[in-house]
C-alpha cells in the first residue's frame, strides 16, 4: 500500500488543495459579508427606566407619577455634557412607542427622555388633552429635571438646551410647551393640529367650529378607544409599514410601538376612572365629547375647550425655532393646520420651516424615501439649533409627490420637490379649469345612512388606495366635470369651487369632493379628502341661490393630461355627523371653474441620482478597461511574435527539450527533441501513453508547454500563433459538427479560417478523403473511418507546409491504409513535410521517412527508418524441413534459433555471414526457398522500448 | 533560451500578429461572425429554441380562445392586472407574454445560447480544429459570446415581435394599460414596451456570463446550461428569504422585477438603474473570468 504521504501523492493533491484553499475563501468572504450584514447594530445607548413624580395642575401642587426612560449615549458623563430631546408619543401611546426614535436620537449624540404621557399605559392622572396646566406643566418639570441630569447640557441654571419631538398628540404637546416655557430651544411638531376644535369640527366655508361639521370616525374612534391611536412622531420610526393595514393600532403616523397596539396602551386605569363612560380621560373633556358627539354640533364651552387645548392661541409666544412636519395623506390634522402653525409663529420672527411628505395619520410614515427626508431635516434642525453644530438649515420647503408603485416590494414611491420659499396652501400660481353640470338634486339619507365613504380612519394606506371607490351614493350626489385637461397640472394647494346650493329646510351639510377621473373613467379622491359645508339661509329655489366658495382640502397631486376634475357635492359621508331628517337640496355651480394652486419645484435629487452616476461611471470603467486590456494584449502579442530562429527558418519543425507537466503532476512528456525536414514523412512511435498525443496537442497549441519550444519554419510556437496556419492537422481524431454534411462541415471549417477559398483546395481534399456522394450526407450519420477520412482532408486543406496526423489509419481498412501510405508520400514530395504519430510499427515502417521513437516520455531513437531498423542480425529462413535444419543449425558456433515461427526460422546469425549458413543448410540436405534478413522496426521498437507489454502510461 | 542565435526581423508585412503564417491568413480574420452565426444557425437547438419564441405567443393567444369567464385572481398585487388587461391590445397581450416568459423561458433560452456555445464544440472536438486554425483563444471567445448574445437578442426580438404582431392582429392596436400608470398611448407604450424588453436584455446579462463562464469551464454543454439555470434558480429561492435582508440587494436576481417599474407614471427608474449596475458588474465579472480562464487552459477535450 502506498503511503498516502509519498511525494506524487502530495503533488497530485496539490491542485485540489489549491481548489480547496479558494472554495474556502469564497466560503469565508460569503460568512463575512453575512456577518457584515447582521450584525448587531445600533449604537451605544444606555437607557433608563423611572417613574417620576411630578406635580402640575392649576395651582403646580398635584402630584402625578410618568413612566419614563431616560436614553444616553454611550459616551455621556457629567464632564462630557450633551444636549436632550424631549420626545412625545402620539394619541394612545407609551414611551414604549418612541423607543426606536428614542434610540436614533442617542445615537445621534441626545439624551433623550421619554414618557408616557398622563392618563396612558402606566402613567398616572387623566387625559386632559394637552392641558396647559396638566400634560404641558408635566412636561415643563421633565425639563427641569433634565436641567438637573448631570450628563444633560445647560443653557443658564435650570435651563437645558433641549429640542422637543413629537407627532399628533405629541407635536401639539411640543407647540404649547414651547409657546408657554422658554426653555426650549427648538420643536419638530409633526402631524398636528392648530385648532383641535377646526380639526374635529371642520366647516370649509371659514365658518366657526360651532357651525362645523363633527368629524365622528376619527374622533370616535380616539374617544371609544380610551386612545388606542398611534403615537410617536411620523417618520422617525420604521416599524409602521410592518403592521397590517387597517389595524387601528398601527395606523398612522407614527410608530406603533409594543405599547400602542390595543389592550395594551390605554384603557381604563385599574385604579383611576370612576366613570365607566369616561375611561381615563379628564370630566370636563368627557362630558364635552358626549355632547358633542350626541348633538352633532359643538356647543361655545366644548370649543372653547378644545381652544385651550390648542396651540392656534399661543402661537405669538413660540420663539423657539419650529420645524412644522405635516402628512398629506391626513384626514384628521390636514396640511392646512401645520399652514396655519407657520404663518402664526413665522409672524413674531421666529425660524420656520415647513415639510410635507406623502404620510400622515391615514398614510403612515409613508415612502422611505419621505422617511428620509423627515429624519434628515429633523436631525438637521435639531443638530443646529439644539447641539449648535451644522450650519443653519434653509427656510426652503420640501414636499413630495405619489408617483406610484415600486415594483419589486410593492409599496408606493414618492418623488421629493423642493422650492425656496413656502408657498402655504395657495401654492405659487394657479389655474382655472371650466366645470359643467345642471343642477341636480340631492337626497339627505335619514341618520345619515347609507353614507359615502371617503376614507377610513386609520385605515392607513388602505385609505388612499380607496380613491373613492367605495365612492357615491346614487341619488345623494351631485357631479360636475371638467373637459379633459389639455395638459397636465401639477395641483399643490387647496382647491376652491363656488358652489349654490338650495334646500326647502334653508340648511344643508354638504360634502365637496374633487376627484380626478381618468381616460377610461376610473376617479380617483385624492387621499380621500372631503371639505364638509354647513350652508345656511338658503332658498327653496335653486335661482334664488347665491354662490359660496368652498376651501377644498389641500392636496399634492399631479393630474395628468387627457384626465377631467371632478366636483362631487355629497350629502353624506361615513366620516361626519349629518342631520338626521331626510330631505332633498338641489345643488349647482356657482362660478363654473375649480380653482387649482399649482407649484413648480426642482425634485430633490435622491440616492437613485447616484446610482445613475454609478451606472456611468462603471460603464466608463469597462470600456476603459476593456481598451486597456486589448492594449495591453496586443502590444505583448508585437513583442513575442517578431522573431525567426534563423537555425529553423526552413525546417517544418524543430522542438527542442519539450517537457509537459500536466496540473496534477503527471510528467507526460519530460524531454522531446526532434525535427521534421522538408520532403520528410516522420513517424512519431511509441506505445500508448508514451507522450505523442501530449507532444502534438503542444505542437497544435492546445496546451502550454511546462519548458521547451517549438519551432515551426523558425518561428517560436505558442498558443494561437499565426505560424500553425501553415500546419494542417489530425489531432485526437475527428471533430465534426454532427448536424453538418462532410462537404459543409469542410466548407464551415475553412470559412473559420477566413482564407480565400480558392486556397482551400477542396477537390484536392475531397478525393482523399474519397467519400464519394456521403460527403452530402451528415456527419453524424458516419462510420469512424469516413470520419477519419475527411478528418484527413480536411487536414489537408489549403495543402498546408507541415501535416500533423494523429493515428491517421485508425479506422480505415487495408486498402484506405494503402491508399493513405501513398498519399502520405506523395504529399512530401514538394518540399512539404508530414508528421505521423502512431503505434502501429508496420505503418511507420511503410509510411515514413524517417521515425522518432518516444517511451516514457521520452525519445529513445531518431533517425531514417532504416536507420533505426539498422542491420537486423536476425535472418528468416524459409526451408523445407525446419526440424532438421533447426538441428543443423544448432550445431553451428553462435547462431541461435529464436522460439518463433511455424515452418519458418527466424536465426540469429550473430555474425556468421549469411551465405555460410546457408551454405551449412543445404549441405545437410535441406532445401532454402527463401533467406529474408529480419528489418523489422518492431524488433527495434522492442529493442528500443523494452517488451514490457504493460502500458507506458502505468509508470 | 531562444535568446542566443535569435534574430529579430522587422516586420514586412506591418502586421505583427500574421508573421510567419500562411498566405491568406490573419488572425483578425479567423472565426468570422458570419461564419460562427451560420454554424449556429445550422443547429437544430437553435432553430427550437428561435421556433419556440415564435411559437409561444401563437400558444397563449390560442389559449386565451378558451376563457371560460370566471377569472381566477392568480396575480395579486398591483401588478396581476397584467393577466386581466392581456387579452386588451397588442402591447398588453405583448407585456403579458413577456411576463411568463421572463422569469424562466428566456433564462433557459440564454443560457442554451451561452452556456452551449463553447461547451459543445468542446464535446464534439472541434474545439481544437478552431484552435489550430489558429483562431486567436480571445478572438475565438469574443466571437462566440458576440454570436451567443445575438442570439439571445434574437429570440427576445422574436417573442416580443411575434406577439406584438399576432397580438395587435387580434386584439388591436390599443393603448397599454394596466393599474399602476395611466393609460399608455400606443406610441408611448411601445416605447416603454422596448425600455422593459432594454432591461430584461440586461438582467439576462447575468444569465449569459453565468453560462459563459461554464460554458469555458466545462466540456458538457448540458452542465453548462444545467449550472446556470440552476444558480438563477437558487439566486430566486435565496431572493424570497426576506431573513437575508440586505444581503438580498447583491442577488443577480433581486432586481430581475424592476422592469414593471416602467409601467408606471411617471416611469421608476431606480431599480432599473440599480438593476443594471447589479447585471453589468456581475456579467463582466463572469466574463473576465471566462476570458481569464480560457486563454490560460490546457484544452485536452
Amino acid at each position: 500500500m502506498r503511503s498516502p504521504l509519498s511525494a506524487a501523492w502530495i503533488r497530485r493533491a496539490l491542485p485540489t488543495r489549491r481548489r480547496a484553499v479558494a472554495a474556502a475563501a469564497v466560503v469565508v468572504l460569503v460568512a463575512a459579508a453575512v456577518a457584515w450584514v447582521l450584525r448587531p447594530q445600533g449604537p451605544d445607548v444606555r437607557a433608563e427606566a423611572a417613574m417620576l413624580t411630578v406635580r402640575s395642575g392649576p395651582a403646580g401642587d398635584q402630584p402625578v407619577d410618568l413612566d419614563t426612560t431616560f436614553y444616553l449615549p454611550g459616551d455621556a458623563s457629567a464632564d462630557r455634557k450633551v444636549p436632550a430631546v424631549l420626545l412625545a408619543h402620539g394619541f394612545g401611546g407609551t414611551k414604549e412607542s418612541v423607543r426606536a426614535d428614542a434610540e436614533e436620537f442617542a445615537g445621534r449624540g441626545y439624551a433623550v427622555l421619554t414618557w408616557t404621557a398622563r392618563g396612558f399605559g402606566r402613567s398616572g392622572g387623566q387625559i386632559h388633552l394637552d392641558h396647559p396646566d396638566y400634560e404641558v406643566r408635566d412636561a415643563q418639570r421633565l425639563l427641569d429635571w433634565l436641567a438637573a441630569r448631570p450628563e444633560v447640557r445647560t443653557d443658564a441654571a435650570g435651563d437645558p438646551a433641549v429640542g422637543v419631538v413629537g407627532g399628533s398628540y405629541g407635536g401639539g404637546l411640543a407647540l404649547l410647551l414651547a409657546a408657554q416655557d422658554q426653555r426650549v430651544d427648538a420643536i419638530v411638531p409633526m402631524i398636528t393640529w392648530n385648532d383641535l376644535s377646526r380639526a374635529f369640527l371642520p366647516e370649509s366655508t371659514g365658518k366657526e367650529p360651532v357651525e362645523g361639521v363633527f368629524k365622528k370616525g376619527w374622533a370616535g374612534l380616539f374617544f371609544g378607544g380610551g386612545g388606542n391611536a398611534g403615537s410617536g412622531p411620523a417618520g422617525l420610526s420604521g416599524a409602521s409599514a410592518a403592521q397590517p393595514e387597517g389595524a387601528p393600532a398601527s395606523a398612522g403616523p407614527p410608530s406603533p410601538g409594543p405599547g400602542g397596539g390595543p389592550g395594551t396602551g390605554p384603557g381604563r386605569a385599574p385604579a383611576g376612572a370612576a366613570d365607566p363612560s369616561c375611561g381615563r380621560f379628564a370630566a370636563d373633556v368627557c362630558a364635552a365629547y358626549l355632547r358633542i358627539a350626541t348633538t352633532g354640533r359643538a356647543d361655545q364651552a366644548a370649543v372653547d375647550l378644545l381652544r385651550r387645548s390648542s396651540p392656534a392661541g399661543v402661537l405669538d409666544r413660540i420663539s423657539a425655532p419650529t420645524l412644522l412636519v405635516q402628512g398629506e395623506a391626513d384626514t384628521l390634522f390636514p396640511l392646512s393646520e401645520a399652514d396655519v402653525n407657520a404663518r402664526g409663529i413665522a409672524a413674531t420672527g421666529t425660524p420656520v420651516r415647513v415639510a410635507w411628505f406623502t404620510g400622515g395619520h391615514d398614510g403612515g410614515e409613508g415612502p422611505r424615501t419621505d422617511s428620509d427626508r423627515v429624519r434628515f431635516l429633523t436631525a438637521q434642525w435639531l443638530d443646529h439649533y439644539v447641539k449648535g453644530a451644522g450650519s443653519v438649515p434653509g427656510d426652503d420647503f420640501t414636499w413630495s409627490r405619489i408617483a406610484g408603485f415600486d415594483a419589486l416590494d410593492r409599496g408606493l414611491v414618492a418623488t421629493g420637490y423642493r422650492t425656496a420659499d413656502y408657498p402655504g396652501t395657495g401654492g405659487t400660481g394657479r389655474r382655472e379649469v371650466e366645470l359643467a353640470g345642471p343642477a341636480q338634486q340631492v337626497a339627505n339619507p335619514p341618520a345619515g345612512n347609507p353614507a359615502a365613504i371617503s376614507s377610513v380612519p386609520f385605515a392607513g394606506e388602505l385609505s388612499a388606495l380607496l380613491g373613492g371607490v367605495a365612492g357615491d351614493i346614487p341619488g345623494q350626489h351631485a357631479r360636475f366635470e371638467s373637459a379633459p385637461l389639455a395638459e397636465a397640472v401639477d395641483v399643490a394647494g387647496a382647491p376652491t369651487v363656488d358652489i349654490r346650493a338650495a334646500s326647502p329646510t334653508g340648511e344643508a351639510v354638504l360634502f365637496v369632493k374633487l376627484y380626478d377621473v381618468d381616460p377610461n373613467g376610473a376617479a380617483t379622491l385624492p387621499n380621500g379628502l372631503v371639505a364638509p359645508v354647513r350652508l345656511t339661509g338658503l332658498p327653496a329655489e335653486i335661482d334664488a341661490a347665491r354662490p359660496v366658495t368652498v376651501t377644498l382640502p389641500a392636496i399634492v397631486r399631479r393630474v395628468e393630461a387627457g384626465h377631467r376634475l371632478r366636483v362631487v357635492v355629497a350629502t353624506s359621508d361615513q366620516a361626519y355627523a349629518t342631520p338626521v331628517e331626510p330631505v332633498v337640496h338641489t345643488v349647482a355651480l356657482g362660478g363654473g371653474a375649480v380653482t387649482l394652486p399649482t407649484l413648480a419645484g426642482e425634485p430633490i435629487p435622491t440616492a437613485a441620482t447616484v446610482w445613475r452616476w454609478v451606472l456611468v461611471g462603471l460603464l466608463a470603467a469597462i470600456a476603459v478597461g476593456l481598451v486597456v486590456v486589448v492594449a495591453v494584449v496586443r502590444r505583448r502579442h508585437r513583442r513575442q511574435d517578431s522573431s525567426v530562429h534563423p537555425a529553423y527558418a526552413d525546417t517544418p519543425l524543430a522542438v527542442r527539450q519539450l517537457r509537459k507537466e500536466y496540473a496534477d503532476g503527471f510528467v507526460a512528456v519530460s524531454n522531446v527533441d526532434f525535427e521534421v525536414h522538408r520532403g520528410q514523412v516522420v513517424g512519431l512511435l511509441g506505445p500508448n501513453g508514451a507522450g505523442k498525443t501530449t507532444t502534438l496537442r503542444v505542437l497544435m497549441g492546445l496546451t502550454q508547454p511546462t519548458a521547451g519550444e517549438i519551432y515551426v519554419f523558425g518561428h517560436r510556437l505558442v498558443p494561437g500563433s499565426p505560424v500553425l496556419s501553415r500546419i494542417g492537422a489530425l489531432v485526437e481524431g475527428p471533430g465534426f459538427l454532427p448536424h453538418l454534411s462532410g462537404l459543409e462541415n469542410l466548407k464551415a471549417y475553412w470559412r473559420v479560417t477566413g482564407r480565400s477559398v480558392e486556397d482551400a483546395h477542396f477537390d484536392e481534399a475531397l478525393e482523399i478523403a474519397g467519400l464519394g456522394g456521403s460527403v452530402h450526407r451528415k456527419i453524424k450519420n458516419y462510420s469512424h473511418g469516413m470520419k477519419q477520412r475527411l478528418a484527413i482532408a480536411q487536414a489537408m486543406l489549403g495543402l498546408p507546409e507541415l501535416l500533423v496526423l494523429d493515428e491517421p489509419t485508425d479506422g480505415l481498412d487495408p486498402p484506405q491504409i494503402a491508399e493513405m501510405r501513398r498519399v502520405l508520400q506523395r504529399y512530401a514530395t514538394d518540399g512539404r513535410a508530414v508528421l505521423v504519430s502512431s503505434h502501429l510499427l508496420a505503418e511507420v515502417e511503410q509510411t515514413c521517412t524517417h521515425a522518432v521513437v518516444v517511451n516514457k516520455g521520452r525519445i529513445v531513437a531518431s533517425g531514417p527508418v532504416e536507420e533505426i531498423v539498422g542491420e537486423s542480425p536476425s535472418v528468416l529462413f524459409d526451408v523445407t524441413d525446419p526440424q532438421a535444419a533447426r538441428t543443423v543449425l544448432d550445431r553451428l558456433a553462435g547462431v541461435r534459433v529464436l522460439p518463433d515461427g511455424a515452418g519458418q526460422l527466424v536465426v540469429d546469425t550473430n555474425g556468421t555471414a549469411r551465405s555460410e549458413v546457408v551454405a551449412e543448410l543445404v549441405r545437410a540436405g535441406i532445401g532454402v526457398d527463401r533467406v529474408v534478413p529480419r528489418r523489422r522496426l518492431e524488433d527495434a521498437f522492442l529493442a528500443l522500448v523494452g517488451e514490457n507489454s504493460r502500458g507506458s502510461g502505468d509508470r | 533560451m531562444a535568446g542566443s542565435g535569435v534574430e529579430a526581423r522587422p516586420d514586412g508585412a506591418g502586421r505583427a500578429g500574421s508573421v510567419g503564417a500562411a498566405a491568406g491568413y490573419r488572425p483578425s480574420a479567423t472565426l468570422p461572425f458570419g461564419a460562427e452565426f451560420r454554424r449556429q444557425a445550422s443547429r437544430r437547438r437553435t432553430q427550437l429554441a428561435l421556433g419556440f419564441m415564435v411559437l409561444l405567443p401563437l400558444i397563449i393567444l390560442i389559449a386565451f380562445q378558451f376563457d371560460s369567464g370566471n377569472d381566477d385572481d392568480n396575480g395579486r398585487g398591483e401588478f396581476g392586472s397584467l393577466i386581466e388587461f392581456a387579452t386588451s391590445g397588442g402591447l398588453n397581450f405583448t407585456l403579458f407574454t413577456i411576463f411568463v416568459s421572463a422569469s424562466f423561458l428566456l433564462v433557459v433560452v440564454v443560457a442554451l445560447f451561452c452556456g452551449d456555445t463553447v461547451a459543445s464544440e468542446a464535446s464534439w472536438g472541434s474545439l481544437r480544429y478552431l484552435l489550430s486554425v489558429p483562431v486567436p483563444r480571445a478572438r475565438l471567445l469574443a466571437v462566440k459570446l458576440l454570436v451567443a448574445l445575438a442570439y439571445s437578442a434574437l429570440a427576445l426580438l422574436l417573442l416580443a415581435g411575434t406577439a406584438l404582431l399576432i397580438g395587435t392582429l387580434r386584439y388591436g392596436w390599443e393603448p397599454l394599460r394596466s393599474t399602476v400608470a395611466a393609460e399608455l398611448a400606443p406610441g408611448e407604450g411601445l416605447l416603454r414596451l422596448l425600455g422593459v424588453l432594454g432591461y430584461l436584455a440586461v438582467v439576462l446579462l447575468v444569465v449569459a456570463g453565468l453560462a459563459f463562464l461554464l460554458s469555458v469551464t466545462t466540456d458538457a454543454a448540458l452542465g453548462a446550461v444545467g449550472g446556470a439555470v440552476l444558480l438563477w434558480i437558487l439566486s430566486s429561492i435565496l431572493d424570497q428569504i426576506t431573513a437575508l435582508g440586505a444581503l438580498r440587494a447583491f442577488l443577480p436576481t433581486h432586481y430581475g422585477t424592476a422592469w414593471l417599474g416602467l409601467l408606471s407614471t411617471p416611469v421608476q427608474t431606480d431599480d432599473v438603474v440599480r438593476g443594471s449596475i447589479s447585471a453589468i458588474s456581475y456579467a463582466t465579472l463572469f466574463w473576465g473570468l471566462a476570458f481569464w480562464r480560457f486563454t490560460r487552459k490546457d484544452v485536452v477535450s
